[in-house]
Parts: C-alpha cells; structure tokens; sequence
C-alpha cells in the first residue's frame, strides 16, 4: 500500500514540475517549487515506510521546516526585485 | 484488529493520493494563475493530513508516529501561510485575477 | 518489492534529466534558481533511496534552503535575465567538448565494473571503518564517526573551506551597516508572516540543537544544525528586516564567533597532541579512549555547527546589504 502511495506522489511531483517548466508567471514557478516541496515531505515519509526504517522521518521535518523560509525568501525577494514582466505575463 | 487498521490506514492513503492528485490536476489544467493556487492549497492540506494520517495508524504510539504528527502539524501552519503570502505578493506586484464580472459592476451590483 | 524500487528510481531520474534541461535551456536567472531549488529536492530523494541519510539532511538544509536563499541575494544585484551573448563559431566549443568527453570516457574504462564487489573502493578502508567503528569509536552512527574522527582532518578542511568563502565574501563586498536610500518602496508590513515567524522561530532553533547533539546517534551533525540554525536567522532577517537582525546577531560578534568555532576545532587537534596523541586523536582527551572519542566528536561537532551557522549568517548578510543598493 506505500508502494501505491508513493507512485501517486510522483505523479504529483511529475505534474509540479511540469508546471515549474512553462508557469508563465513567476508566481507558477514558486506555486509549483511550494507543492513539490511539500510533497517531498511526504514521500520521504512514506517512503521511509515501504522500506521499514521510518527514522527518516528528521530529514521530512527538515524540509517541513526549510521549505516555509524558502518560499517566504523567494517571496520576500519578488516583492523588492519586482519581475520586469510580472503584468502582462499570461 | 490489525485487520481494520489495516483497512483504515488504506483507506486514508488513498484519500490522500486521491486529493494529492486532483491538486495536481488543478495545477496544471487551471488557466489562470489565482485558480491554481486554490486548487493546489486547498487539497495540499487535507492530502498531508489523510497520508500521514495513514501512517500514524501503521506506526502506532511511537517516537515515529509523535515525529509524524509534528509535520503535520507544521505543514498546516507553513502551508496555508506560504499560499497567502504567494497570493498577497502577486496581488500586490499588479498580477489581476480574471474575473467573470468586472469589478466595477460587482461593485454595483454588491450596492443595489 | 524491488521492481518498486527499481520504477522509483526511474522516475527520479527522469524527473532530475528534464530539470536539467530545463536549467540549461532556460534563461531567466529566476527560474534557473526555482528549477535548482528542485533539483536540490530530487537529488535528496534520491540519496533517501540509496540509504545515505546524512548527506540527505545535508542536501535537504543546504541545497533547498541556503543555496536558494543566497542565489536569490545574488540576482538581486545581477538582474533578472542572462545577457545575451555574442553568436560565436559552434565549432571550437564543439571539438572542446568531444575531446573532453572522449578522454572521460576513456578514463572509466580503467575503473571497476559498477557493483564489483572486489573494487578498490570496496577493499581499501571501508571495512576498517564498518568493523571497527563499534570498538574504537563506539558510537552508533558510523557516519558521524567516519566524519569527525577518522578523517577528522578532511573534516576541518571543509570547516575552513566555509570559513575561507565567508572572507572571500567579506574581502569582496561586505557587509553596509548604513542603510542606504532604497531604490524601491519598502514592501507592505505582513502581520501573518510576522507571527507565524515568531511562532517557528524558538521551533526552528531547538530543532537544530536536536540535530547539533543527536548527530552521535541518527542523521545530522555540525555542518547541517549550522546551516537550520541561520535559517532560523534568515526567516527572521525577511520577515521583519536587516537592521532588527543585525540588532540581534551583530557581525562583529559573528566574525568572531565564527573564527572560535575554527579555533575550538584546531584546538582539539592541539591538545591532543599535547596529551600525547596525535593530531585529531581524540582517544587521549579522557581515560577511557572510547570516552574520549565521544567527548572529542562532541567538541568538534559544535565547533564545525558555530562555525557554520555564524559563517552562513555573515554571507547572507553581506548579499542583501548589497542588493538593496544596486538592483
């Protein structure tokens, strides 16, 4: 059943990257940054289940925590540097 | 006993992946960017919740299972928040949503 | 079970290969950033399926977060798009590229067959370790133990590695503790990201005191509690700003630290060698030369985490104190 699982957060991670690659505005690209990282806390988890050694579970808390600072940095950042071309983008 | 754990924990699995993937689906069909958004905010919490619900129910009352809980405890935090500060900083550097109805006339339309 | 694993992997590595692409393709600095951020999380997948756990969590605080944060610092002071570049002849670079490839793959010709049991890499030192970690170091991550004790010295290497960057970086640009006029508006004052941040903050640091201590025992160490520790730093730096950070971790105290944590290590080193032992023998430092090894590690370990975090603060610091001016 963690076999399943994980194949569907691949999928999900497939599907977010295909949204890095064209996002058209910026704001796709860190949507999708976001949702992968999310999911890489998952997999991570579940992962560490199929595999029965679920102590990989600090690493998941890492990224739970990293990836928040991540996107509020890359926030923080557009915010100040506004992109040349965040408007008319679509 | 475990037979029913069992089937819960499949359960909530499934529900998780179930979710994670119509976020998924919404990330990449939805044509504008404050429609992906919400589709992907909105299932990101509950998919964490059902997956990781799911495990606890595999790993019972362990370390691993407190460790569990924790992350999901802080992707409900950092999650919708990361989402809103995303939303606030795009509204905020000129990114319009589309909207069916101008503002204008929903304006008037919220006064009549 | 195994053709799971197998598909896994597969997948991964097709997702890493299109990241790649991408990256090269691409030419928006900005998105080569986001798409890095990624490949940063590939990468620890996987390093998660081939079971190595500590460079995982390395590749998790490094890669992810550091590294992106410091790359956005740096595009705040180049621009946002790569210049275009003069259309030269294709076929110089050309000929470079197949020469150099030819020779690389001439060289794995030379090396042993991927999973031959018999290679070097395999037979040299790898058992010593795996055998005797156990009894001569005696703690239960055999990782930490390669790390810190047996090749302490690479080790120290790279601690003044980050310690040499962080000049590097002072000598270059440094730190502006005069605010200058900002070019841009300042960006609305956001209430939830400041509670939020207060609320995580205490989370973040204490998690990375578990990881600073508990590097004996399961994944984690000096370099990555160093590296969660100034993230701890940087969320506060964003939501509120430089000069409340700077109020809070001056450099000058920084600078400092981070040469004490570079001197506590090459301290070790000396006064085991004044007690009788060698350079980075930790087993002279107590009676018990098990006893010792765990003190020795322990030391060390946070002179590397000090080190680290004081190192990765100042670096930080110095790129945004100089974006602002020169966007």
């Amino acid at each position: 059943m963690f076999a399943v699982t994980c194949l569907a957060i691949l999928v999900v991670m497939g599907i977010a990257l295909a949204r890095a690659f064209i996002g058209p505005t910026v704001y796709d690209r860190i949507l999708a940054v976001n949702m992968f990282g999310t999911k890489t806390v998952l997999f991570i988890a579940v992962y560490g289940f199929m595999t029965e050694r679920p102590e990989f579970m600090d690493i998941a808390l890492v990224y739970a925590l990293i990836n928040f600072v991540g996107v509020i940095a890359v926030l923080k950042f557009v915010e100040r540097f506004p992109p040349p071309s965040a408007s008319n983008d679509e | 006993m475990t037979f029913i754990i069992d089937a819960l924990s499949w359960v909530c699995l499934m529900m998780g992946c179930f979710l994670g993937i119509s976020g998924a689906v919404g990330i990449f069909k939805f044509d504008e960017f404050y429609s992906r958004v919400h589709a992907a905010s909105v299932t990101d919490t509950l998919c964490v919740f059902f997956i990781m619900a799911g495990l606890v129910l595999q790993s019972g009352f362990t370390l691993v299972s407190v460790k569990l809980i924790f992350a999901v405890v802080l992707l409900w935090l950092t999650s919708p928040v990361a989402s809103h500060a995303l939303i606030r900083s795009a509204y905020h550097t000129g990114l319009k949503p589309k909207l069916k109805t101008s503002r204008k006339e929903s304006a008037k339309r919220g006064q009549s | 079970m195994s053709s799971i694993n197998l598909l896994i992997d597969i997948v991964l590595l097709t997702m890493l290969v299109f990241t790649t692409i991408a990256i090269v393709r691409s030419r928006s600095l900005f998105a080569i950033v986001m798409l890095s951020g990624i490949y940063s999380l590939l990468s620890a997948n996987i390093f998660i399926i081939l079971d190595a756990v500590d460079v995982a969590f390395t590749e998790a605080a490094v890669g992810a977060g550091i590294s992106t944060v410091l790359m956005l610092a740096t595009i705040g002071i180049t621009g946002y798009e790569q210049k275009k570049r003069r259309t030269i002849s294709w076929i110089a670079p050309m000929v470079v590229v197949v020469i150099t490839g030819a020779v690389l793959v001439y060289g794995t010709l030379d090396m042993p067959a991927f999973t031959d049991p018999s290679a070097p890499i395999h037979q040299h030192v790898a058992p010593r370790y795996i055998n005797d970690s156990p009894t001569e170091v005696g703690i239960p991550n055999m990782v930490t133990s390669v790390l810190a004790s047996y090749r302490g010295y690479d080790t120290m290497g790279e601690v003044i590695v980050v310690f040499a960057a962080m000049i590097g970086v002072f000598s270059l640009i440094g730190i502006r503790e005069k605010k200058s006029e900002p070019i841009h508006a300042e960006p609305p004052a956001r209430p939830i990201l400041q509670v939020m941040a207060k609320f995580m903050i205490p989370f973040i640091i204490l998690f990375a005191l578990y990881v600073q201590f508990h590097g004996d025992f399961g994944p984690g160490g000096g370099f990555q509690a160093g590296v969660i520790f100034s993230v701890a730093i940087i969320l506060y730096t964003l939501t509120f700003s430089q000069q409340d950070a700077m109020k809070l971790v001056p450099p000058w105290v920084l600078k400092r630290l981070a040469s004490i944590g570079v001197l506590i290590y090459g301290g070790t080193g000396v006064v085991s060698m004044l007690k009788g032992g060698n350079f980075l023998d930790y087993s002279v430092l107590a009676h018990d030369p098990i006893h010792g090894q765990h003190y020795g590690i322990l030391i060390i370990e946070f002179g590397v985490g000090l080190t680290v975090a004081c190192a990765m603060m100042l670096i930080f610091f110095a790129f945004i104190s100089r974006g602002d001016k020169n966007p």
